[in-house]
């Protein structure tokens, strides 16, 4: 029984056949995850939409007002770009998801479509304000981030729609941004917890602050409790308190008991707000 | 139809565009350099170069290749960058088993191209995502980051003490050497074992007449349906009978063609499940039988008693311990063929004990022993997992009852679940010191999960007694080690088989008395030490080769250095541990022979012909020195025929690091034997010099003619004498002794630990290749950081290598070997064995180290992040 393949070469060919396929952009979560059923006899084969001959979507693109990174973008494309200090974090992350042959096939958009709770991706990209661009046969669409992530494996997209690009706004020049991961080992690790932070301070006051922590709950979350309390202050990890993280819903797994993470994230939190200010 | 461009060679290959691109370059183009360790990006062991840039094949949808250009490892040796990397590779002793080697070698490739000098940090990051079972890494950025610079220098000649490069390495760097998945007949139907997927059930099966493979079953086996590794204790079915005793119990296998069987759905097969509430070690005490022969669920009592009236203390330490399930995690899942030659039936395949195969398939199917060849594959790490049968059996029977040869290959799902583990272990222990330091007592009872069936459950809860104590005189002992049932996965043969859990509670508690008794922790080891002349708990006094103060010695100046440069900073404590082991060589107080055999033709060839499997440790090098040295000729003057039950003689189990040591033995005295034949020929003197050009062999430089080939056998089987009820006896001939210095740091904030550096110093008798021993002491010391920090596996939760972590290049800290000599008259040239000797102090050196930067005592194993955490907080 050969699985039903197709890899169109036109967005139009693509998004006319995508209904009732599985999207496959650089593979690496979709062909473990067959590995797991397949062991177990449990393997019904999806059919499987191969988006990487679409034309345009393999750049990361700069406007005046925004980064244009489109779904084929890998992460060890972006490692390597030359990129404003605000997208530190970013980068921190990219060099971190997998190892160095994950890192040159998956792609940041699959890591979102994928919506798993520990994606590398989502902090720092809720930092920065990311965008999601959907199409349709018949439209476009633009999801913020966090309103395109829905829940533990699952997203705002429609069974028609494919995600094509992520916009971020640029941030200020003098923005800092960081990532710090947390696993049990050093490379091939997923995350106990991660922390994305973007501030921005002027004259040793806090001008600007989003932050956000992974791993933490079914979706990675902005901090606005912590953000607030950060703003118009100097820079002081001591601002960051236990109950601005009260909206984190960590679990336990086998990899960390859930009070562990939430002390983990604050703890991440403050060495970033160090290490930023 | 699909072009691929591999090696500079186009391809087209007919496939489906799903399939991944490993097996497309496995199965298609028979290119197997590129090896599967898991199909999901993992491992890494399947690393290539799609347009020069690192990745898995098996994430690589066949589509996503078209008209790509692809480099494997097959493609190495034509650049010079390529070949310069797999000399580098051979000269550093970066390959061992040889798994994971053409994927460093990719990964290590895309680095190179762009950077010809990096950095260790560099290379680690490259080579990040690769993981190596068995060299812990070292050596390996060592080879990547001198590859454009590697000085052409002759190696020795591999005379005993000289570090030559391993003989059987070159068909390790290119792609050539041929694993258990790498080969089989063309027509090999395909074996599909099914598997309860609870971990206690009973079962029915019915009729299979609607599938289209046929399902084997109990009813299938011609003869005894069953195997284990004692004479006396066969409990664990080929396919179990209407009972499951754990998750990946086999119950059935399919046979068809591949395709067909990959295709049959679980919800097809004919087989009804009732779930029964799975029973832990802890619970199995006061559970029903989960096998009638032993009612209590204990399998197996080791007991020690030595010293009656224990004497004056001053101090006492005592603790608990739990650890937790290792996985081997050999990166070759368990994978053969097998085929029937008339009433002869031949398996091939990964192994450690061939013949212990051997008798298990003639009893499985019914036929005498001689009816049986197992014809070993190369073996991708074994380390105990690859002692117990696992294919074996059940391919045998599918080629006996079809006349066809039959091939399987294990998921890395299906060898995590099926496969035998590191017994989790209860300790309870107790010490006590008197007021100057020296040891008074010491009492120990460990609970090891043993699973569901024996296995070599027997062997740890009888090792670990003898062994628990550690290589310290300790007037009055009291221990008990129980191997206990439990519906978990068998627990097995694990590099140290008990010891390296024990050797955690029982460095804890020196610690602790040494601490109470204001001695400095290396002296207070060094006080209490075994040295030669001194009688061990089991009654056994040791008249040579106790290097353990030596050792400790060795490390003095190592210790205080590390102490003295012990920086805290605001978040971390720096801290250095210490910690002592001692390890039997060979089997507890139980015969363990090898013969070894060498010949030589009238036509000159000399032939080595080796029983013992080299599954990545080195054993085929180091007896072809062995043998070399008492024959008087170069090693590089040997044929090899090795390990096959149907060209070798016995040369037992690869295990119990033995094979230097017993086997060994036995290859000097084959040297020996064919050196004196030679002599007695010439009628020359017992100094008389060796030489063996083109065919000619030449007597103090006379040539020799031969009307006939002579030959030179050895054997060896240590002298041992059963341990009786009190555990009195001489259960070793000899013993390996080591400690090492584990400094790190701890994040106060986050319990995780960083490590800083390894300095290990180990007795081995003699090296007989320095860089292979310290390969064996590295890859030791890297499972032991696993051990330690990381590894716990949680049937049907990590059966994975994404959510069961093995250490990766970055776990693995700078390693400072330190070898001692103190020389055993009983081994080869004064050598004993180092396999698992260097594993088992690096755990408890970690802890020492832990407990001496946050005077937290680490209880629960493995030191996950937040045990550490909670383990400071209990500490203060």
């Amino acid at each position: 029984m050969q699985q039903d393949y197709l890899r169109p070469t036109s967005l139009e060919a693509a998004l006319a056949a995508l209904p009732g396929r599985q999207v496959l952009a650089g593979g690496t979560d979709i062909l473990p995850a067959e590995a797991g059923a397949q062991a177990w006899l449990r393997h019904t084969p999806r059919p499987l939409l191969d988006i990487s001959a679409l034309p345009g979507l393999n750049g990361i693109e700069a406007s005046a007002t925004h980064l244009r990174i489109g779904a084929l973008v890998t992460w060890a494309q972006l490692r390597r770009a030359a990129l404003p200090p605000g997208f530190a974090g970013l980068q921190q992350a990219a060099a971190q998801v997998g190892g160095a042959q994950v890192q040159n096939r998956a792609t940041l958009l699959g890591n979102l479509c994928n919506a798993s709770p520990a994606a590398d991706g989502v902090p720092p990209l809720l930092t920065l304000g990311a965008e999601i661009e959907l199409a349709s046969p018949k439209a476009r669409r633009t999801l913020p981030l966090a309103s395109f992530l829905h829940g533990n494996r699952s997203t705002a997209l429609a069974p028609n729609e494919l995600a094509l690009a992520l916009l971020l706004p640029l941030p200020p020049a003098t923005a800092r941004a960081g990532f710090l991961k947390l696993g049990a080992r050093s490379h091939l690790v997923i995350s106990i917890a991660m922390a994305a932070a973007l501030i921005h301070v002027e004259n040793g006051i806090i001008q600007h602050a989003r932050l956000a922590i992974g791993a933490c709950s079914a979706v990675a979350q902005r901090l606005p409790l912590a953000e607030a309390a950060l703003l118009g202050q100097p820079a002081n990890p001591a601002l960051l308190l236990p109950e601005h993280l009260d909206a984190l819903t960590p679990i336990d797994d086998v990899r960390a008991p859930a009070t562990y993470r939430r002390h983990a994230a604050l703890t991440l939190l403050r060495r970033l707000l160090e290490t930023l200010a | 139809m699909t072009t691929l461009l591999v090696n500079g060679t186009a391809h087209s290959v007919t496939a489906a565009p799903a399939t991944r691109l490993s097996a497309v370059l496995r199965d298609h183009l028979n290119l197997t350099g590129t090896k599967v360790g898991c199909d999901a990006g993992d491992c890494g062991a399947c690393t290539i170069l799609l347009n020069g840039a690192q990745a898995c094949a098996c994430l690589v949808p066949l589509a996503q290749a078209q008209d790509q250009a692809i480099t494997t490892v097959e493609g190495l040796a034509a650049q010079p960058l390529g070949a310069a990397m797999q000399a580098s590779f051979l000269a550093h002793g970066a390959a061992q088993c040889g798994i994971c080697t053409p994927g460093m070698l990719m990964a290590a490739m895309e680095l190179l191209a762009t950077t010809p000098n990096p950095t260790a940090a560099e290379t680690e990051t490259a080579l990040g995502g690769v993981l190596c079972r068995c060299t812990g890494y070292r050596k390996i950025i060592q080879a990547v980051m001198a590859a454009t610079s590697l000085p052409s220098t002759t190696p020795p000649p591999g005379a005993v003490g000289q570090s030559i490069p391993r003989l059987d390495g070159l068909a390790k760097l290119t792609g050539q050497e041929q694993f258990g998945a790498d080969t089989a007949p063309a027509n090999a139907l395909w074996l599909r074992p099914i598997r309860s997927p609870y971990a206690h059930a009973r079962f029915s099966i019915g009729s299979a007449a609607h599938l289209p493979a046929r399902l084997l079953t109990a009813a299938d086996i011609p003869g005894r349906n069953s195997f284990g590794i004692y004479p006396d204790i066969k409990d664990q079915s080929v396919f179990a009978e209407g009972y499951a005793r754990y998750r990946g119990d086999c119950v059935a296998a399919l046979l068809g063609d591949r395709a067909t069987v990959e295709a049959i759905p679980w919800a097809d097969l004919p087989i009804t499940w009732e779930e029964l509430p799975a029973i832990s070690a802890e619970a199995a005490l006061t559970a029903p039988a989960l096998h009638p022969r032993w009612p209590d669920n204990v399998l197996s009592t080791g007991h020690l008693r030595s010293g009656e009236a224990e004497p004056p203390a001053a101090h006492t330490a005592t603790g608990t311990w739990q650890t937790s399930f290792v996985e081997h995690g050999y990166i070759e899942p368990e994978a053969g063929w097998a085929e029937r030659h008339g009433d002869a039936i031949h398996v091939h395949g990964c192994t450690q004990a061939p013949y212990m195969d051997r008798d298990e398939v003639a009893a499985v199917l019914g036929i005498p022993l001689d009816s049986v060849r197992i014809i070993p594959s190369a073996c991708g790490g074994g380390f105990g997992g690859k002692l117990d049968v696992s294919f074996q059996p059940m391919l045998a029977v599918a080629a006996w009852l079809t006349g066809r040869p039959v091939r399987t290959i294990y998921s890395r799902p299906e060898s995590l679940a099926s496969s035998t583990k590191r017994h989790p272990a209860h300790i309870q222990a107790s010490a006590s010191c008197d007021t100057t330091g020296r040891l008074t007592s010491f009492n120990f009872e460990g609970s090891y999960d043993t699973g569901a069936y024996a296995s070599w459950g027997p062997t740890v809860a009888g090792r670990v007694p003898v062994h628990c104590m550690g290589p310290y005189r300790v007037p009055h002992v009291r221990a008990r080690a129980r191997a206990i049932l439990s519906t978990n996965p068998p627990s097995g043969a694990f590099r140290g088989f008990g010891v390296p859990q024990a050797a955690i509670a029982q460095e804890a508690l020196w610690d602790e008395l040494a601490d109470k008794a204001g001695l400095d922790r290396l002296e207070f080891r060094l006080l209490n030490a075994l040295r030669d002349g001194d009688t061990t708990n089991t009654g056994q006094t040791l008249h040579h080769s106790v290097g353990l103060a030596a050792c400790l010695e060795a490390l003095r100046p190592h210790w205080h250095a590390l102490r003295a440069a012990r920086r805290h900073s605001a978040h971390r404590r720096a801290g250095v541990g210490i910690a002592c082991m001692w390890y039997g060589i060979g089997n507890t107080g139980m015969s363990n022979p090898s013969t070894m055999r060498l010949t030589l033709s009238p036509a000159g060839r000399l032939t080595f012909h080796n029983g013992a499997v080299d599954i990545g440790q080195g054993s085929t090098t180091v007896l072809t020195q062995i043998a070399a040295q008492a024959l008087g000729l170069p090693p590089a003057a040997f044929h090899l025929v090795l390990y096959d039950t149907g060209l070798t003689a016995d040369a037992g189990k690869t295990s119990a690091s033995r094979q230097t040591f017993v086997s060994g033995r036995a290859a000097q005295a084959a040297g020996e034997a064919l050196r004196a034949a030679i002599l007695r020929r010439a009628n020359a003197g017992p100094d008389a010099q060796l030489a063996l050009t083109n065919g000619i062999l030449t007597v103090n430089g006379y040539p020799l003619a031969l009307d006939t080939t002579l030959e030179g056998t050895g054997s060896f089987d240590p002298p041992t004498v059963p341990l009786d009820a009190n555990g009195q006896g001489i259960p070793y001939a000899t013993y390996g002794f080591a400690a090492q210095l584990a400094a790190l740091e701890v994040d106060l904030q986050l319990g995780t630990i960083h490590l800083q550096k390894i300095v290990a110093a180990h007795d081995v008798g003699r090296a007989i290749n320095p860089i292979l021993v310290e390969g064996q002491v590295e890859g030791g010391i890297a499972q032991g950081i696993g051990l330690a920090l990381m590894e716990e596996y949680l049937p049907g939760r990590t059966e994975n290598l994404h959510d069961y972590l093995i250490p990766t290049i970055g776990d693995v800290p700078e390693i400072e070997t330190i070898l001692v000599e103190a020389h055993e008259p009983q081994g080869p040239f004064g050598a004993k064995g180092i396999g698992e000797p260097a594993l088992v102090p690096t755990a408890p050196a970690i802890f020492s180290a832990i407990r001496d930067a946050t005077g937290a005592r680490i209880t629960r194993i493995p030191a996950l992040p937040h045990r550490v955490l909670e383990a400071i907080r209990h500490g203060h």
